[in-house]
């Protein structure tokens, strides 16, 4: 259950503004793809149009199409919601629902849409959920506490926990360790490894080695200069864009020599 | 041996040209002795010897400053006399209120039956009768009670849903349209209507609506909802704004629709500001008397139809047992009753207070492990 | 367009979406509507007092003439409470913001916020049964000692209930309003323009004037008005308070009359053309503290653009 996503000529705008243009790129089904790029350079803007969450910002919209498996996800007649419930999204800094229990957190995406779901169910479900985050040890004893009660790496991996139980095809990821400390960076990144069996995973970041530890293909946007829009410079395997790339600007950035 | 070199104790180089720590309280020890001998030369009472002392410590501290630490730190010492006792005497009012309702309203509020009859055939000669042979007060605020109660529920069930929802378009639709920006614009001005305008409002709509001289406890909830509406919105819209916008994006991204992510996750975390912000808005208007006065009339019998005839409430009972008593020869028994329904009133929105920082405890979003 | 495993529907949810939006929508549009009823109701049943001829009307002179000296009372009252009202409220707001220990302000606040709390007719009635009777001396007092001033001419009134009292009142009505606005001003105060004036040297006082009072000026002067708006149109205080009658300027005999007690007072058994020009008052008084409001109004919403402080 996890599915390619191909984008064609891509332009993001804000209002007039044009933040990301022609983007074309083809994400294979289970695989771990990093965006990297200085800051600006539009990769999170373009990470959100993957699944539409970019239409929460007012004024935002794209050009082009993205397929998913050959569906468009801006084709007519098609409901972000339908979208987002097959592209799941994990963010910069961990959010659960203070007002819901871990056990709710994790089912939120369920009951939140009013699916009925029986108990027995239910409990399966999160214990699947929270086992694919490599949470279920440390909270099977009180999932019936306050998700906010968790330590921030353990928060992340609840929300990760929280977008699987969705049972998505794709997940995204927006600097998902940039709040925290090395320790539960290093479990989330163990993690993304195991998830790559089962989902097609793309993740945002600002660190290089991490790009280079958790994924098979990267990405790297750049901008030409303030008031630009942001660019897809190169496109390829990880240890070539790291090693051996083919653009100047790509080697400059990852080598440290800007950004 | 071993000589351990303690320094030689002299006045720091950064104390001189202080007063000591004791000052004030020298001063004020002076200044309240001089006050009371004062005050004993011309009749003594409690309120003057305040005065004059605060007067005399003021003066006696800041002369004392000025001798010593010169000008700037006197002027200093001045200027937080005057802030302390701006303070002190905002806080007059409050207890001298308070103590008048107490001790005013405690043996009306004892009266057996008081808080469980109406003012139904009470008549001045019954007030006569306690007067003059020492009869026992009849007589209650029963009906008052059940009108403020029917009209204040009434109120609160027009005023929350319309409030809250307003709220919710201006936070979460509104974005920056010129609507909601109108919206806000005039909640502001609703903010500043005078409650009598808003009962008059009622009164002036329902006159030509219904027809000249209808005055119901709908009525009066209509006047007070006017002035409810706006409060609700702007707690209510402030509550919404603080919930964090990645609640909602994370909602959205699994796959929830916007008016379930309202319902179900930015509702019930605003919800303890929301609850507490309309228990504030009901104290703020159960205690109000011109709005009711010109849209719900006054009664002395219970009328629990909100639709049909006018209806008592606390607080125009106890505006008309002052104003109107129901002996005009014997106005005691009349100012007791008032006494001791301001005392519930004031209990009344007290609670409410209380409450709306209870709930808003209670029902925050629990942090523990 | 073949269906594709994005646009199959997910039960009924969307047109959820859209009748909860329009129940928001609708629900603010009510608030326009209720706004612009008032106004429309108000002047619809004033009409008939605005054109009927003056000997109709109370005084038989016309409604100006009716309603005039009703605004001058009005104002006086409010002046009278603005005047006492506001250097204590600065003074209790900065006790609040700067003076009181960190650990006590709230608690503070909270006691002064108590004084909101209490319903308008309780003051009303503490007014009357107590303030006017223990102030009464002092009228006596200023009647013969300052009655050389118009507005402490004498004799007083023997039962205190006078427009000063009235004012009095109001005056304890409006503190925590300009309290609460003014501390929450000053708690703005940049804490960088307040440590570079203390790093300078400067004494508290010295620090307050230097950056906190500079700062809250505009805030203070929003939160007198909007004060100003309150006393206008408080009615309860006012009603059982003054012992009214024609306007006159001395400050301490009965007379005077404010707009929203001479509503208060007449509406309930006024029937024909006097609940006309009573509405008609309402009216007056709601376009005056309309006026009074959008100006402070302004005043704060042009003071946020400037100082950056959101």
């Amino acid at each position: 259950m996890s599915k390619r996503i191909d984008v064609k000529d891509l332009n993001v705008y804000y209002s007039k503004f044009l933040a990301v243009e022609g983007v074309n790129i083809n994400i294979d089904a289970k695989s771990v793809t990093a965006f990297i790029g200085p800051s600006g350079c539009g990769k999170s803007t373009f990470l959100r149009t993957l699944n539409r969450m970019h239409e929460v910002i007012p004024g935002a919209r794209v050009e082009g199409e993205v397929l998913l498996d050959g569906d468009n996800l801006y084709g007519p007649g098609v409901d972000p919601v339908t979208v987002r419930s097959q592209i799941g999204m994990v963010f910069q800094r961990p959010n659960p629902f203070p007002t819901m229990s871990i056990r709710d957190n994790v089912l939120a995406g369920v009951k939140l849409n009013n699916t009925k779901i029986s108990k027995g169910e239910a409990d399966v479900l999160v214990e699947r959920s929270l086992q694919g985050a490599n949470l279920w040890n440390e909270v099977k004893d009180r999932l019936a506490k306050p998700g906010s009660g968790l330590s921030g790496g353990q928060q992340q991996r609840l929300c990760i926990a929280r977008a699987i139980a969705v049972e998505p095809q794709v997940i995204l990821m927006d600097e998902p360790c940039s709040a925290l400390d090395p320790i539960s960076t290093l479990a989330i990144e163990d993690l993304i490894n195991e998830l790559k069996d089962q989902y097609t995973v793309v993740i945002v970041t600002h660190n290089m080695q991490q790009a280079a530890r958790v994924s098979d293909k990267t990405a790297f946007f750049n901008i030409a200069g303030t008031g630009k829009p942001g660019k897809l410079i190169e496109f390829g395997d990880t240890p070539t864009i790291f090693s051996n790339p083919t653009e100047k600007a790509t080697e400059d950035y990852v080598s440290g020599r800007f950004g | 041996m071993t000589a351990t070199l303690t320094p030689v104790r002299k006045r720091s180089a950064l104390t001189k040209g202080q007063l000591p720590k004791a000052a004030p309280y020298i001063v004020l020890a002076v200044a309240l002795i001089l006050g009371a001998a004062i005050l004993a030369l011309i009749g003594f009472n409690a309120f003057g010897w305040g005065i004059v002392s605060a007067i005399l410590f003021t003066a006696g501290l800041v002369g004392w400053s000025l001798v010593v630490e010169g000008v700037r730190k006197a002027k200093d010492k001045l200027a937080t006399c005057l802030v302390v006792g701006a303070f002190l005497i905002a806080l007059v009012p409050l207890f001298s209120v308070i103590w008048t309702v107490l001790v005013n309203g405690l043996p009306g509020l004892l009266d057996p039956g008081f808080l469980t009859t109406s003012m139904n055939g009470v008549t001045g000669a019954f007030d006569n009768k306690t007067v003059e042979e020492g009869a026992p007060l009849l007589g209650g605020i029963y009906h008052a009670l059940m009108g403020t109660l029917l009209i204040t529920v009434l109120a609160t069930l027009i005023s929350v849903p319309v409030g809250l929802l307003t709220a919710i378009y201006l936070v979460e639709y509104g974005e920056d349209r010129a609507l909601a920006r109108a919206i806000t614009f005039f909640v502001d001005v609703m903010t500043g209507i005078p409650s009598i305008v808003a009962g008059l409002f009622a009164a002036a709509a329902f006159f030509a609506v219904v027809g000249p001289g209808t005055k119901t406890g709908a009525v009066a909830a209509v006047a007070l909802s006017v002035l409810m509406i706006p409060v609700v919105v702007r707690s209510s819209e402030e509550m919404l704004k603080i919930v964090p916008n990645e609640l909602r994006e994370a909602a959205y991204a699994l796959g929830v629709r916007k008016w379930r992510t309202i319902l179900k996750v930015v509702l019930p975390t605003a919800i303890s500001g929301i609850a507490s912000g309309i228990t504030l808005a009901i104290a703020r208007v159960i205690g109000e008397t011109a709005p009711i006065l010109v849209t719900a009339g006054f009664a002395t019998t219970i009328n629990a139809n909100v639709f049909s005839g006018w209806m008592a409430s606390l607080p125009t009972f106890i505006y008309t047992q002052i104003l109107n008593p129901t002996s005009p020869s014997n106005p005691d028994p009349s100012s007791e009753r008032a006494w001791g329904a301001a005392l519930v009133l004031i209990i009344l929105v007290m609670l409410l207070n209380l409450g709306a920082r209870l709930i808003a405890r209670i029902f925050a979003p629990k942090t523990g492990r | 367009m073949t269906t594709t495993s994005l646009t199959k529907s997910r039960g009924a949810g969307q047109s959820g979406d859209k009748v909860f939006s329009a129940a928001t929508l609708a629900a603010g549009c009510l608030i326009l509507v209720v706004l612009f009823g008032v106004a429309l109701f108000l002047v619809i049943q004033a009409l008939p007092a605005l054109v009927a001829p003056g000997d109709k009307i109370q005084g038989g002179e016309g409604f100006f003439t009716y309603i005039w000296p009703l605004v001058i009372g009005t104002l006086i009252a409010s002046v009278i409470a603005l005047v006492i009202a506001t250097p204590i409220a600065i003074g209790v707001a900065l006790f609040i913001s700067h003076f009181a220990p960190r650990k006590l302000a709230s608690g503070l606040g909270y006691v002064i916020d108590l004084l909101a709390a209490i319903p308008s007719v309780v003051y009303g009635a503490w007014g009357v049964a107590f303030l006017a009777k223990e102030i009464s001396p002092s009228y006596n007092w200023l009647a013969g000692n300052m009655g050389w001033l118009p507005i402490f001419q004498g004799p007083a009134s023997a039962t205190g209930k006078t427009i000063l009292t009235a004012g009095i009142v109001l005056a304890v009505m409006v503190l925590p309003i300009i309290t609460s606005l003014t501390r929450e001003i000053f708690l703005q105060t940049p804490k960088l323009h307040e440590e570079a004036a203390l790093a300078l040297g400067a004494t508290r006082w010295e620090m307050i004037r230097m950056t906190v009072l500079p700062f809250g000026r505009p805030g203070i002067i929003s939160a007198v008005m909007l004060g100003l708006g309150r006393a206008l149109g408080e009615t309860m205080a006012v009603a059982l308070v003054l012992s009214s009658g024609a306007l006159t300027a001395s400050l301490i005999q009965t007379g005077n009359q404010t707009i929203a007690a001479e509503i208060a007072l007449n509406f309930p058994e006024a029937s024909g053309l006097k609940v006309n020009t009573l509405i008609a008052a309402g009216l007056v008084l709601f376009v005056i503290t309309l006026g009074v409001n959008m100006i402070a109004r302004g005043i704060i919403t042009r003071h946020k653009e400037f100082s950056g402080a959101n």
